[in-house]
């Protein structure tokens, strides 16, 4: 075995002083940023009332209604929760296809391959950021206010949510469409009309279509808290039984709504992949 | 004009024709069963969610009008002609932000270490054994699928009233959904460094920390930050419940019909979000470069 000649470490030391000595800025950046993390949550846990007494006497309440909501028992409202799910699914499905409707001629404004102009662009995505920043459960209590208690607020308030995010996704999905279509089209005389409807929805339905397919799926479980606030469906139920606390009811929902969703992926993760095939990993 | 480019012979032309027909009549068909068949799923959720569109016509000016009435002040003047009138809660309403935003925080990382810590035994290249992997996951499952604000309501009736149920909420949630992405990066992870350490003696423990944790944390900081940003606005409405943060006074102003505080309370809230929003991507940006910011 040959040996390695011993590496002058003065000379190197010397040539790359960045790396045997990092600076200190380097080197304490991050325990500085750890210390600071760290200094911001005990702040946060002595601002919120933590306190050990606190935490264990409510684990321990955890605990008997964990222990009371064995076995889940629907007593004899099964179906009445089974009639609260289906509003539920229905509000989910109602609610997303509403919003996918409305929000794909306002995505094509908010895409720049379509809307070169800065001028409505930018008020249009602005628009989309402030119905995004403002949660499903406000426009539910704001829609509760406009057309009563009931899961049509719930679908109002899930249209109204998602209207944001699609016009978002959406036309994020139509700026990432090819251009050469759009000018074949435009090639062969087609008018701007033409060129979005055979140059870029062929290309964009597939996408579209799965992502709507997905916000059904995640939708279900929006549309599970909405009726906390008086919104309709499964969440309607499931908070009044914790309020009279029968804990044996509420484990039934929480089954019954995790069933839901799971079925819910199921169905929805096959169709997508039905619908965009195997060039769907975009 | 039809015969002048045809090359191929017309008995050739009607099969090809007649195949094309054929093809796109089948594709057709399809759609349409499709399309009905959706349409069909529509007309039941409509009956399920008792759409009523006369109501909704007769209704829907009020929503217009709605937003009319939350810009209106008591004085009858538009709120942005007079903003310290408008906002005349401010210090209060910021007070309750920063609650907001320290539930978040705090709800974040404790969920984060919770995820940090199950996230090995969850991912299939790291786990210990194919039972504590299914475990795991079932659980992760478990506290992703139940949403936030159901554990809070259960938190609030086991731990009282107030900001601890929300944080211990958005925890839970959170180690069930930041589990997961963990876990998938962890799986996504390069292998050979693991069988390197592995191969000098060392124990799981030390190959995870010394094979796996150098490629995997930068990942992690990012999906936290993001998860971060999305537990803000889960936080704003956490207060619905009664677990702490600015959702109380929004629900108490929009039951109260106090019209322009919810639209002074609804701007706080959303220019938070937009600030959270920029600053997390800024700082996503700034530590991990372009290509995790997505």
């Amino acid at each position: 075995m040959s040996q390695m000649p011993r590496p002058d470490t003065a000379e190197l030391r010397g040539k790359y002083p960045g790396v045997f000595e990092r600076p200190a800025s380097a080197r304490l950046a991050m325990p500085a940023m750890v210390a600071a993390a760290l200094a911001i949550f005990v702040y946060g846990l002595v601002d919120l009332d933590f306190s050990p007494t606190k935490l264990i006497t409510g684990m321990s309440q955890l605990g008997w209604i964990t222990m009371m909501m064995i076995p889940p028992n629907p007593g004899s409202s099964f179906p009445l929760y089974m009639q609260a799910l289906g509003e539920t699914l229905s509000i989910a499905l109602l609610g997303t296809t509403l919003a996918a409707l409305f929000a794909l001629p306002v995505s094509l404004l908010a895409a720049r391959n379509i809307i070169p102009s800065n001028l409505i662009r930018f008020p249009v995505r602005r628009f989309l950021d402030s119905i995004r920043g403002v949660d499903t459960l406000i426009w539910a209590l704001v829609w509760i206010n406009v057309v009563g208690l009931g899961p049509f607020a719930g679908v109002l308030a899930i249209m109204v949510s998602d209207f944001g995010a699609f016009g978002k996704l959406f036309s994020e999905a139509i700026e990432a469409a090819d251009r050469k279509q759009v000018e074949g089209i435009r090639a062969s005389g087609g008018n701007a009309l033409h060129e979005i409807r055979f140059g870029l929805l062929p290309q964009v339905l597939p996408v579209i279509a799965g992502q709507v397919l997905y916000f059904i799926e995640s939708n279900t479980r929006s549309a599970t808290i909405i009726g906390i606030v008086g919104a309709g469906g499964i969440g309607l139920q499931l908070a009044e039984q914790i309020r009279v606390l029968e804990w044996q009811k509420v484990s039934f929902l929480i089954l019954m709504i995790l069933i839901a969703v799971a079925a819910i992926d199921f169905i929805s993760s096959k169709l997508r992949f039905a619908i965009i095939g195997q060039r769907a990993v975009v | 004009m039809a015969t002048a480019i045809s090359i191929l012979p017309a008995q050739q032309l009607a099969t090809l024709n007649d195949a094309y027909r054929k093809a796109v009549a089948r594709k057709r068909l399809k759609a349409t069963v499709a399309t009905a068949v959706f349409c069909a799923a529509l007309f039941i959720a409509a009956l399920g969610a008792e759409v009523n569109l006369h109501t909704f016509f007769t209704y829907f000016g009020n929503f217009l009008s709605y937003f009319d009435r939350i810009l209106t002040l008591d004085s009858g003047a538009r709120v942005w002609t007079d903003p310290v009138e408008w906002f005349w809660g401010l210090k209060k309403w910021l007070r309750l932000l920063g609650e907001t935003l320290l539930i978040s925080y705090v709800g974040t990382l404790t969920g984060a270490v919770f995820a940090f810590a199950l996230n090995f035994f969850a991912a299939q290249n790291t786990s210990p054994g194919p039972w504590v992997r299914f475990i795991v996951r079932r659980l992760l499952e478990f506290a992703r699928t139940v949403p936030g604000i159901v554990f809070a309501l259960i938190f609030v009736i086991a731990f009282g009233l107030g900001p601890m149920a929300g944080v211990l909420a958005i925890a839970i949630h959170t180690t069930g959904a930041l589990g997961k992405l963990f876990a998938e990066i962890v799986e996504n992870a390069d292998m050979k460094p693991v069988e390197g350490i592995r191969s000098t003696g060392a124990s799981w423990l030390s190959c995870m920390r010394f094979a796996i944790l150098p490629q995997v944390s930068a990942g992690y900081a990012s999906y936290a930050l993001l998860r971060f940003e999305i537990n803000v606005r889960e936080a704003s409405v956490m207060g619905f419940v009664g677990a702490g943060g600015i959702g109380q006074e929004l629900v108490v102003a929009i039951r109260k019909f106090y019209y322009s505080d919810v639209s002074a309370i609804l701007v706080t809230i959303i220019v938070t979000v937009f600030i959270m929003d920029i600053s997390t991507g800024w700082l996503r940006g700034r530590l991990f470069g372009k290509e995790t910011s997505r």
